[in-house]
C-alpha cells in the first residue's frame, strides 16, 4: 500500500530536506528525518514473538502488512513505560525495512537547517551512536537520530540486554 | 524497471530457454547414441541465436563461444555420415559450453561481472573441430597454396594492395605468410620488389583450388595477374600440384581463360557466366572433368543449403515464439505470456488480503445479525468469487515439475560417467504441478538425493553382476498428487541402506531415545535424516547415505513437508518427500493461549483431545507426560515456552493437540481450539528474521478480526 508512497517521497526529497519529525521519550526530544517516516498510528495490539531482543515488542498488522515494532525507550535502554493513549507508532522505512517505532508521544514536524545542527560530543556514552547531530534551535535540545543505526544489530547491545535479563 | 533491465531480462529468459532446450537435446541424442541431422540443425540454430543475441548484449565471451560451436555444427551438418565422430568428446565439449553459458547467465542475473574466460573452451572446440576435419574421411584436408600476384605496372600503392590481399585472405585461410614481409613500413623498396617479382603469399585453406581462385577473382583488389600454386593437398595429392602450376589466371586474363574454357566446356560454360562466383577455373585435362563436375555440384548444393539455412532460421524464429505454448503441453494453440514472479507474488498477497477482508466483512457480527436476504445473497456471492479468484491465482503460480525433473538427467549423466556406473533415470509424473516457490525449494534437495542414490546407492557394475542384477541400474523420480500435497519419490534399485551400520552409528551418538529392541526398521532408516547423524567422518567410514541428508530434511521441512525413507537390502532405497502444493495458503488449526493466537498446520496434527486427569504422569525429572492409548507422550506447555500469562494452566480445562513429525510426537497444551480454516501464510518481516534465531515460528497469518496469529513450526518447537 505505502510502497507506492515511497518513490514519491524520494522524488520530493528536496522539499523534505531539513524537515524533522520530533517526538518525546520521557523528557528528551528526538528528531527523525521526515523522509523515513511513512505514517503515524496509535498504539495497537502487538503480537509477541519469542526469542527477540527485548526492545522488539513484536509485530503488528498494518492494513495487511506485517511489520515489527520497536520500543524506542528500550532501544535506548530507558525503563519501560506502560503504553497509553498518547503512545504512538511511527512507521518508518529504513533501508527498505518497514519498522514501527513506539514513542511516548509525537510532537511536531519542524525545519532544522543544517547550520543549526552540531555533531554529538565525542563522549564514550554509547547512546550517541544513535545520534547523528544535536540541534539547539529555539532553545530546545533535540537529538537527531541516525536511522540506519537504529536497525543495526549490535552484538554488544545484545550481550548487555541478555546480561540484564539474567 | 528501465529498458536495459527489461532487455536483459528478456535476453536471460530466452537464452536460458535455449540452453535448457539444448541440454535436453544433447541428453536425448546422447542417450539414443546418434546425432540425427535434425538435432544437428537444431543445435546449430540454437547456437546461432545465442550467438547473435549475446553479441547484441555485448557478452563477447558467450558469443564467441557460441560462434565456435556454431562453426563446429555447421561443419557437422554438411557431413552426411557421422558414424566415425568421436561423440564422447563432442558431448563433453558441448556440455562444458552449456555449463559455461549457464554460469555466465547466472552471473548476469545476479548482477555480477561477466568475467568468464571462454577462450580455453573455444580452443578446445577448435582443436576438436580440426581433428574432426582430419579424421573424417569425407573431408578435405587443408590445402596449402602459394600465390604470386602481379599488380598493374603503374600502380604505386602495390604494398597497400598487397596488404589488403593478406587481410582478406585471413577470412578464408590460415598461416598466411608473404614475401616481401614488410608491406607497410618497407617503403619504396617493397614496392619495387613487388613490382618486379610479384607479391608472393603462402597460406593454408580449407577451400579447394578453384574456390580459392574464384575468391581471388571476386573478392580481392584489382591486380594484373595471379599465379596460384597448390603445394600439397589432402585428397587430391600430387596430381593437383602439377596441374595447378599451369594455371595463371587473372582478372585481365579472364577473358582469355574463359575462351579456353568455352572451347572445352561449350554450352555449360555459357550458363556459368551468369554466375561468376561459380566459375570453375579451367582444368585443362580431360580426365579431370568428371571430378570437376562433381565438385561443382557439391558447391551448388552447398550454396542452396546455405540459403535454406537462412530460411530455416527465419522459420525457427517464428517457431521459437510458439515454444511457450508447446511447453504447456496443450494441443490447442493459446497464447502464453511470461510474467514477472514478483508481480505474481504481489497479486498473491493482495488476494490473501482480500480473503481476510472478506472474512472480516462476512463474519462481522453486525452483518450476521442482519436478516436481509439480499445481503445474504450478496455475501454468498462474494465468498464464491473470492474463492474462485484465489483458486485462479494459485493455479497461475502452478508450474509442472518437468523442468526440475529433467535437470536430473544431466546429473545422472555426468555422475554415471564419472563413477563408471550405468544408470538409467526414469521419470514418472513430471506433469504434476506445484507452486513456483515449492519448485525453487525442491531443486536442491532433489539433486542431493539423486546424487546420493547414484554415489552410494547404486553398486558398481561388477557388484551388480555378482548379485545378478540387470544393467543399467535404475533411478526413478516420481511425482504424484495426494490431496493438497504432492509426493515426490526418489527410488533406486541399488544395495539399500545398511541397517546394522546405521544402528551402530546412531547408538554411538545416542540418537534414539528407545532401546534397540523397540526400534522399527523405518525408525532406524529415518535416523539418517537426523542432523546429528551426518558428519564428515561418515563419508569415509560409512559408505552409505548420510551426506547432507539433514540438509534435504531441513529444506523440505522449511516448506512444511516431510521426508521418509524406506529400504530393502539389495533391492534399493526409496525416499519419499511429502510437500504441500503451495506455500502460500495452508490448512491450519487456530488455537488460543492466554489471548494470543497460534496456528498449527493441520498436516502435522494427529488429534486433539481433552485429557482425563488420571492419564497425566509426571516423571522423576519433573517432565509432564500424558498417556494416550497406552503410549506416553511429552507435553509442551506453549505458554511456558512463549511466556504467556492469563492462560489456562489446569490440563483438564485446556486442550491437547497431538502433533507428529518425523522425529517425535508430542502434545501441545493450549487454552482452546478456535477452529480449522485455510490461512494465508505471510512470512515474518525480514528484519525480524535477521535478528532472531526464533525457532518454532514459521510465519504468521491474519485472522478474520485482523489480529495476527503465529504459525508454529512444530518440528523445531520441541
Amino acid at each position: 500500500m505505502y510502497d507506492s508512497i515511497i518513490p514519491d517521497a524520494l522524488d520530493t526529497e528536496d522539499t523534505l530536506k531539513g524537515k524533522y519529525l520530533t517526538f518525546f521519550l520521557g523528557e528528551e526530544c528526538y528528531g527523525i528525518e521526515i523522509r523515513y517516516v511513512i505514517e503515524i498510528i496509535g498504539i495497537q495490539g502487538i503480537t509477541e514473538i519469542p526469542e527477540l531482543p527485548a526492545y522488539i515488542k513484536g509485530i503488528i498488522n498494518l492494513r495487511g502488512q506485517i511489520i515489527p515494532v520497536m520500543d524506542m525507550r528500550m532501544r535506548f535502554r530507558r525503563p519501560f513505560k506502560e503504553y497509553n493513549d498518547r503512545t504512538c507508532v511511527v512507521v518508518v522505512v529504513i533501508k527498505n525495512v518497514s519498522l514501527g517505532l513506539i514513542v511516548d508521544n509525537v510532537a511536531d514536524v519542524i525545519d532544522i537547517p543544517d547550520e543549526e545542527i552540531v555533531p554529538p560530543p565525542n563522549a564514550i556514552d554509547t547512546d550517541y551512536r544513535f545520534v547523528k547531530g544535536i540541534s539547539k534551535m529555539g532553545g530546545q535540545i533535540r537529538l537527531l537520530l541516525e536511522c540506519e543505526k537504529i536497525l543495526g544489530e549490535d552484538e554488544a547491545e545484545e550481550l548487555v540486554s541478555s546480561i540484564n535479563q539474567l | 524497471m528501465d529498458t536495459n533491465d527489461s532487455i536483459q531480462d528478456i535476453f536471460l529468459f530466452e537464452t536460458n530457454e535455449y540452453i535448457e532446450k539444448l541440454e535436453q537435446l544433447l541428453l536425448e541424442s546422447e542417450k539414443a547414441n546418434e546425432f540425427s541431422s535434425s538435432t544437428i540443425g537444431e543445435v546449430f540454430r540454437i547456437m546461432h541465436n545465442i550467438k547473435s543475441s549475446s553479441a547484441m548484449m555485448n557478452l563477447n565471451n558467450i558469443s564467441t563461444l557460441a560462434h565456435a560451436v556454431e562453426d563446429l555444427f555447421s561443419f557437422l551438418r554438411e557431413q552426411k555420415d557421422n558414424g566415425n565422430i568421436d561423440s564422447n568428446v563432442l558431448y563433453d565439449i558441448l556440455f562444458e559450453s552449456v555449463d559455461f553459458i549457464k554460469g555466465e547467465l547466472e552471473k548476469l542475473s545476479v548482477g555480477e561481472e561477466i568475467d568468464g574466460d571462454s577462450s580455453v573452451l573455444i580452443d578446445k572446440i577448435k582443436t576438436y573441430y580440426l581433428s574432426l576435419r582430419e579424421e573424417t574421411g569425407t573431408v578435405k584436408q587443408k590445402n596449402s597454396y602459394k600465390a604470386i600476384v602481379y599488380f598493374h605496372k603503374d600502380d604505386e600503392m602495390v604494398n597497400i594492395r598487397a596488404f589488403a590481399i593478406v587481410h582478406s585472405l585471413e577470412d578464408i585461410a590460415e598461416k598466411v605468410t608473404h614475401s616481401p614481409e614488410d608491406l607497410i613500413d618497407g617503403g619504396d623498396a617493397t614496392v619495387q620488389v613487388i613490382n618486379e617479382q610479384g607479391f608472393t603469399v603462402s597460406f593454408e585453406s580449407d577451400l579447394s583450388y578453384h574456390e580459392v581462385m574464384s575468391y581471388f577473382n571476386n573478392n580481392m583488389v584489382s591486380f594484373r595477374e595471379i599465379e596460384l600454386i597448390s603445394l600439397a593437398s589432402g585428397d587430391q595429392g600430387e596430381e593437383q600440384v602439377e596441374l595447378a602450376a599451369q594455371q595463371p589466371l587473372s582478372k585481365d586474363g579472364k577473358t582469355k581463360g574463359k575462351k579456353e574454357q568455352s572451347e572445352k566446356q561449350g554450352k555449360k560454360q555459357a550458363e556459368k557466366d551468369s554466375l561468376p562466383e561459380e566459375q570453375p577455373p579451367e582444368q585443362g585435362q580431360a580426365q579431370q572433368e568428371g571430378k570437376e563436375a562433381g565438385k561443382e555440384e557439391h558447391e551448388a548444393a552447398k550454396k542452396t543449403e546455405n540459403e535454406s539455412i537462412k530460411q530455416e532460421d527465419k522459420a525457427t524464429n517464428k517457431a521459437e515464439q510458439n515454444q511457450g505454448e508447446k511447453k504447456v503441453g496443450s494441443a490447442s494453440a493459446h497464447a502464453v505470456i511470461s510474467v514477472d514472479v514478483n508481480k505474481l507474488d504481489k497479486l498473491m498477497d493482495l488476494v490473501g488480503e482480500m480473503v481476510i477482508t472478506e472474512a472480516m466483512v462476512t463474519e462481522n457480527a453486525k452483518v450476521e445479525d442482519l436478516e436481509t436476504s439480499k445481503l445474504k445473497t450478496a455475501v454468498n456471492q462474494l465468498q464464491k468469487l473470492t474463492t474462485e479468484v484465489q483458486d485462479i491465482v494459485m493455479s497461475i503460480r502452478m508450474v509442472p515439475l518437468v523442468v526440475t525433473f529433467r535437470k536430473m538427467h544431466r546429473i545422472v549423466r555426468d555422475m554415471s560417467k564419472k563413477l563408471n556406473k550405468q544408470v538409467e533415470l526414469e521419470i514418472i509424473g513430471e506433469e504434476t504441478e506445484v507452486d513456483k516457490n515449492v519448485i525453487d525449494h525442491l531443486s536442491d534437495p532433489l539433486m542431493h538425493l539423486v546424487r546420493n542414490a547414484l554415489d552410494h546407492g547404486i553398486e558398481t557394475p561388477e557388484e551388480r553382476m555378482v548379485l545378478g542384477k540387470t544393467e543399467p541400474a535404475k533411478i526413478t523420480l516420481e511425482a504424484q498428487n495426494a490431496g493438497s500435497e504432492v509426493l515426490i519419490i526418489v527410488r533406486d534399485n541399488g544395495k539399500g541402506l545398511n541397517k546394522a551400520k546405521i544402528l551402530q552409528r546412531a547408538m554411538k551418538h545416542n540418537l534414539f531415545n528407545k532401546p534397540e529392541s523397540e526400534l522399527t526398521d523405518k525408525e532406524i532408516y529415518n535416523i539418517i535424516f537426523h542432523p546429528g547423524f551426518s558428519t564428515k567422518e561418515n563419508v569415509t567410514e560409512f559408505s552409505g547415505r548420510g551426506v547432507g541428508l539433514d540438509v534435504v530434511m531441513s529444506n523440505i521441512e522449511l516448506m512444511g513437508g516431510t521426508v521418509s525413507v524406506d529400504s530393502v537390502p539389495n533391492e534399493g532405497t526409496t525416499i519419499t518427500m511429502k510437500i504441500p502444493l503451495t506455500l502460500a495458503i495452508i490448512d491450519g488449526m487456530n488455537i488460543s493461549i492466554g489471548g494470543a493466537y497460534y496456528t498449527i498446520p493441520t498436516t502435522v496434527i494427529k488429534k486433539c483431545f481433552r485429557p482425563q486427569k488420571e492419564d497425566l504422569i509426571i516423571d522423576p525429572n519433573g517432565n509432564e507426560l500424558i498417556l494416550v492409548r497406552g503410549e506416553c507422550f511429552p507435553i509442551l506447555r506453549l505458554h511456558e515456552v512463549y511466556n504467556i500469562k492469563n492462560n489456562v494452566s489446569d490440563f483438564t480445562e485446556g486442550i491437547f493437540i497431538m502433533v507428529e513429525n518425523e522425529q517425535k510426537t508430542y502434545c501441545i497444551f493450549a487454552d482452546e481450539l478456535i477452529g480449522q480454516r485455510q490461512v494465508v501464510v505471510k512470512t515474518l518481516p525480514l528484519y525480524l528474521k535477521n535478528i532472531t534465531k526464533a525457532q518454532g515460528v514459521s510465519g504468521c497469518t491474519l485472522l478474520g478480526d485482523g489480529s495476527i496469529s503465529l504459525i508454529l513450526d512444530t518440528a523445531r518447537l520441541y
